[in-house]
């Protein structure tokens, strides 16, 4: 096993390098210059806007950016944004956490539901309690984001007056008044990612309860006269809980990346938010140092996902 | 030949009781049993026919600026109301509706294309699984929002330069959506085309001499079609929500081309004063979306041979 995971990470490092190395083909190759917003004031005379690319490095030919930025990287230097002259790891550090106490408790949320409804559907399938939570994951996983995001501004925000469309990142939590503040300001943030990602993952576990009901192992241990909620909760559910933990693990960068969207609408300032803003400023270490970020958690939760898969099915074996 | 394509999957159905049936009035039979799965088809014939003969029977111009008439709800004149500069919205989101429904189909033809070749080569030929198969690995590694807003911000001045704003922006939307959602479909394939060439009748289509490309694409390939159909009609959904977030994110295409992402995203400063402004458009991504994946699911259980009984 120990081996096993050895080689997983010793893949995984290639591909990052890989993927380092596409990002920075787009954003090198790309036509924009990245001067332009910076240097086109037209008082800056020409020799002095051909200073400022060498100093910058931008002359140089692409093999050698490309090993510099690299190395920069390996040793925990992001560089500096163009935008707010600060260094781009600070960004992210002030950026991360509210990106983590929206995303992260949605997502929690999202399982913690997801898992029970799936249950409860495959088991009592065709029910009533079925039909509703299948009609519930239709709806979760077709309707975009930013239109229940809009919906529950429209509703809660505007006409309810119940909870503040503008997420204020500022506010402190010492007492029980400010921490209510925090949850009536996170509660539409939360609920719309909360939603897609119920609905994703309870429609996945019912799929493989209902893979696994019918199969002999199940029936042995009815046969063996064990209750029903035994063999459901014991049998049935490990069982099928397993392609759902992967499912878990992989589906975490698509959250940070379902961010974006809920991010720029309730006005969150985390990470996607600081994303489409510096795309938007040609604030390009910025917009590098997140697609790598986003790319490695990717990765990353890939390696876990066939970790948790490899201790977790007895039936794989790895050599 | 197709035949044993069909005779693969008829085998295990009843062929006495349906014999004259083919494999597709067979799924029509099926899904026509989906109850939500009809009722869908029927949402999305009406809203595709919406968008394209709606503006025909409805003259309203989309781009007539009158600021009299901002931001005002529903009413005779304009069914479903105006929005900042006074154009009307119903014409608007007619329009729009072609313009993402198109964008939807052409990505995932293009990710199908894409996808069927790479999976139908990877499983056909040992030698190009291993290299085809990294290629498919690292694509799923790429965070696909983020790059495609960086792409699309990056070159979006050079091919509006060279195609004109509308088909510049659409050709890059269609490509990157493309290009960046294939792989799912190549794994698909390439497991139905593993197991598929260890079959008797591509063996016996080996043994009278048929080249490689033959069997590939007159033997294997309609086996496969079913599970890429499948999965083709869920990436249009999928395809026409990423379409409009790009654009609600401001990044798809020009203000002046209405799609219902750019129409949601103009809308969304205005939500206390015309929450209709962005309610219908949304509406229109929600309920082509929702019927495209009653569809598929319909679809699904009609092209599953576990499932014919």
């Amino acid at each position: 096993m120990g081996r096993y995971i050895l080689r997983r990470l010793l893949i995984a490092i290639p591909t990052v390098a890989v993927i380092s190395f596409v990002v920075f083909a787009i954003l090198a190759l790309a036509p924009t210059d990245p001067l332009s917003s910076f240097g086109a004031d037209p008082r800056v005379p020409p020799e002095v806007r051909a200073a400022i690319r060498t100093s910058l490095g931008l002359d140089d030919p692409w093999p050698i950016r490309y090993v510099k930025w690299v190395t920069s990287l390996a040793q925990g230097n992001f560089g500096f944004s163009f935008m707010s002259h600060s260094p781009v790891i600070d960004l992210l550090k002030q950026r991360l956490p509210n990106t983590l106490a929206v995303v992260g408790v949605a997502y929690v949320i999202g399982v913690l539901l997801a898992v029970p409804i799936g249950m409860i559907s495959a088991v009592k399938r065709y029910s009533l309690f079925d039909h509703i939570s299948t009609t519930f994951a239709f709806v979760g996983f077709s309707v975009p984001t930013f239109f229940t995001g809009i919906i529950l501004i429209i509703v809660f925000s505007i006409n309810l007056r119940w909870f503040p469309f503008i997420y204020d990142s500022n506010l402190q939590i010492h007492d029980l008044a400010s921490f209510l503040d925090q949850v009536k300001q996170s509660i539409m943030p939360i609920t719309v990612l909360a939603l897609f990602d119920t609905a994703t993952i309870a429609r996945y576990t019912r799929a493989e309860m209902l893979e696994h009901l019918p199969l002999d192992y199940v029936r042995t241990a009815r046969s063996k006269g064990l209750k029903e909620q035994v063999v459901v909760l014991r049998h049935v559910l490990r069982n099928s809980l397993i392609p759902v933990v992967t499912l878990v693990a992989l589906g975490v960068p698509a959250v940070f990346g379902g961010a974006i969207v809920t991010e720029q609408i309730f006005r969150v300032p985390g990470i996607g938010e600081l994303l489409v803003r510096s795309i938007g400023d040609g604030d390009t270490p910025v917009v590098a140092a997140i697609l790598l970020i986003f790319a490695v958690l990717v990765v990353m939760f890939n390696l876990l996902a066939d970790v948790f898969y490899a201790v977790l099915d007895p039936r794989i074996k790895y050599s | 030949m197709a035949a044993p394509a069909l005779s693969s999957t008829r085998a295990i159905m009843p062929t006495a009781v349906r014999a004259s049936r083919s494999l597709w009035a067979d799924a029509w039979w099926q899904f026509r049993r989906h109850r939500l799965a009809m009722v869908a088809l029927g949402t999305l014939a009406f809203l595709i026919l919406f968008t394209l003969i709606g503006p025909l029977l409805y003259q309203t111009k989309i781009d007539v600026i009158d600021f009299t008439l901002s931001l005002k709800g529903p009413s005779p004149d304009h069914p479903l109301g105006t929005d900042d500069l006074g154009r009307d919205l119903l014409a608007r989101l007619m329009v729009g509706g072609r313009v993402s429904i198109s964008v939807g189909l052409t990505s995932v033809l293009l990710a199908i294309t894409l996808g069927t070749t790479i999976g139908a080569l990877a499983g056909f030929f040992g030698r190009l699984d291993n290299p085809l198969m990294r290629l498919t690995d690292l694509f799923l590694s790429l965070p696909i929002l983020p790059l495609l807003l960086v792409i699309i911000y990056l070159f979006r001045d050079s091919l509006r330069a060279v195609f004109g704003p509308e088909l510049g922006i659409f050709i890059m939307i269609v490509a990157v959506i493309g290009v960046l959602t294939w792989m799912p479909v190549a794994r698909l394939v390439r497991a139905s085309f593993l197991s598929l060439k260890q079959k008797e009748f591509v063996e016996a289509a080996r043994a009278v001499g048929s080249p490689d490309r033959r069997i590939i694409m007159r033997h294997i390939l309609p086996n496969v079609m079913s599970p890429v159909l499948v999965a083709a009609t869920i990436g249009v959904g999928g395809a026409i929500l990423t379409e409009s977030t790009l654009s609600f994110l401001g990044l798809g295409f020009p203000s002046d081309v209405p799609t219902w992402g750019r129409i949601l995203f103009d809308a969304r400063n205005y939500l206390d004063i015309a929450p209709h402004w962005a309610i219908f458009p949304g509406l229109c991504i929600f309920l082509t979306v929702l019927s495209i994946n009653f569809i598929g699911d319909g679809l699904r259980d009609a092209l599953d041979p576990r499932k014919t009984s």
